[in-house]
């Protein structure tokens, strides 16, 4: 698998309902999902919550596949997440040991814990892999800055800020590609980076960073001279090409966030 | 004459089953002899970056073979490896991957990966730095402070020094001035000469190419529509054009002179092959 082949937040263009919407919006929306996601503590409520993340992949047309692949780099983390809720539960009220060996005791509130803990970071995971996959790097960062603004009043470089995190983002294509390159360049004379103990792994990749960090470099300097060039300053009285404004439709979807928090809020108090 | 490196129905396709697929080959019949120089010449994305990664297994066919010396490069681990060294891959812009602190250092890189011993090693970088005409006193400096014909010319000795049989550059002469350009094409030449090595050039400037290669191959989407001499290539001017390609200047002018009327060989894409035309066409022959 060649590194370009990862998918790790990266963007899929598309002109989908979701696609369209405020970038600002589907932030928001994001973290209301989670803020749910944290009061959710019934089938009832997960079930809501699963029902709304399939609906926003079913509209985004992201194939569902590319969401499970996007999981594997998390695997791990919901695994232990999910084998430490199940041995460190404490029985419910009344509850017998559904299985018992040595000092490790499962009880039906454990498996119950864990299974909502998993579902819990899965879709977690999926929600913000979503929010990366249907929007633009530049158009999060736009958004950031937007929702950050008024920080600027109490001197936080806001500006300064989603500047550096877009270059850092426009350049990470940029840098795997550069990667891929001399990869390819250095294994075409003899370079092997894929077998051998930890020690000559270690020592295999010299020839692939000293090249990398000097053309990170080297492309630094020539965008900060470009910047310079077209008078770059910072944020002050800077104007934007894309206009962020709320349609309709972004109003509507807010709303329906803040009625799925509530719901689910509501729903965790009746203990479903 | 059995080809030495050939490929069948050679098929690439970059991030299948995302919404990125597309195909950059799609079933490419290749064959070069040894002994020849090849010049390949294609647009921007026609695919002959990722053929010529495909000749010394760099990338694995999607489907299809290469074949060196008529064996599968990717019948085992091992033939995979041996092809890396018997085939040389010289990249665009070859002197950002080198990394070493001396130039010397550089070179031996290579070799020292095909696990030859000390003396071997030294002789090869010696000879290479030669072909390469990189004086004595360069190799123990380090290669981040020579200027940026000598740095490509370093990195081009990297894969001399492997001595391949067959040498593969794309675009070796991207971004050189006039004289830089001259120099490389001329040590190109001098290794080919003293090795009996293939020699396979990717550009896209016909001019180069045109002084430079026995055999032209034209990749166009993925597919090979043209190849054979470069008179014979040259010859499809409409078609080449179509394909954003040109030909030589020289050669066109020959094209316009035959469609006003004038008595002259077509086929011509040299200066001195122009000459000898003209004065043919005037009757006078070549003195």
């Amino acid at each position: 698998m060649a590194i370009k082949d990862i998918t790790l937040g990266q963007y899929f263009p598309g002109n989908t309902a979701i696609h369209r919407l405020d970038p600002r919006t589907k932030l928001l929306f994001t973290v209301l999902y989670m803020i749910a996601l944290f009061l959710a503590n019934g089938v009832v409520s997960y079930a809501v919550l699963v029902a709304v993340l399939a609906l926003c992949v079913a509209i985004s047309k992201i194939s569902p596949s590319v969401l499970l692949r996007s999981m594997r780099a998390v695997l791990i983390i919901i695994l232990i997440t999910g084998i430490l809720n199940l041995f460190y539960t404490p029985a419910g009220p009344g509850e017998t040991p559904l299985v018992a060996f040595w000092i490790f005791r499962i009880y039906p509130a454990g498996v119950r814990a864990a299974a909502f803990m998993i579902l819990r970071i899965a879709l977690l995971i999926s929600c913000t892999f979503l929010l990366t996959y249907t929007t633009s790097p530049i158009l999060i960062t736009d958004a950031l800055e937007s929702l950050l603004g008024p920080l600027k009043k109490i001197k936080v470089p806001v500006h300064e800020l989603a500047m550096m995190m877009s270059i850092a983002l426009r350049f990470i294509p940029t840098l795997v590609e550069e990667t891929d390159k001399i990869m390819s360049a250095q294994k075409a004379r003899g370079a092997n980076f894929d077998t051998g103990n930890l020690l000559q792994r270690a020592k295999a990749l010299v020839p692939l960073l000293v090249p990398l960090f000097i053309s990170a470099f080297r492309r630094a300097d020539e965008l900060a001279v470009a910047m310079e060039c077209r008078c770059y300053h910072g944020g002050e009285g800077r104007t934007k090409l894309r206009q962020l404004r709320f349609a309709r439709s972004d109003y509507l979807v807010l709303l329906l966030g803040l009625v799925l928090c509530v719901g689910i809020f509501l729903l965790g108090r009746m203990g479903v | 004459m059995d080809p030495i490196l050939e490929t069948r129905q050679l098929t690439h396709v970059y991030s299948p089953n995302t919404p990125f697929e597309h195909g950059a080959l799609l079933g490419v019949d290749l064959a070069v002899y040894p002994g020849e120089t090849l010049g390949i010449i294609g647009r921007t994305g026609s695919g002959k970056s990722t053929l010529i990664q495909h000749l010394n297994g760099l990338l694995k066919p999607t489907s299809g073979q290469v074949l060196l010396h008529g064996s599968d490069i990717w019948a085992s681990k091992e033939a995979t490896r041996a092809a890396r060294f018997q085939v040389g891959l010289v990249f665009q812009y070859p002197e950002y991957q080198l990394f070493e602190e001396t130039v010397y250092q550089d070179i031996a890189f290579g070799p020292k990966n095909m696990s030859l011993d000390k003396d071997e090693i030294d002789r090869r970088v010696r000879e290479a730095a030669a072909f390469v005409e990189l004086p004595e006193d360069v190799l123990q400096t380090s290669p981040f402070e020579l200027s940026g014909g000598q740095k490509r010319r370093v990195a081009i000795a990297g894969v001399i020094a492997m001595e391949p049989s067959v040498l593969i550059l794309d675009e070796p002469t991207a971004g050189l001035d006039p004289a830089g350009v001259e120099r490389i094409l001329a040590n190109l030449q001098a290794y080919h000469n003293s090795k009996n090595a293939t020699i396979i050039i990717v550009s896209h400037s016909m001019e180069e190419m045109a002084r430079t290669v026995d055999r032209l191959v034209v990749i166009h989407n993925g597919a090979i529509p043209l190849q054979g001499a470069p008179g014979e290539v040259f010859a499809h001017e409409s078609e080449l054009e179509n394909m954003g390609l040109g030909i030589p200047q020289i050669t066109r002018v020959f094209h316009r002179l035959r469609a006003m009327g004038a008595e002259v060989d077509p086929s011509v894409y040299t200066v001195e092959q122009a000459r000898r035309a003209i004065l043919a066409a005037l009757g006078k022959g070549a003195e």
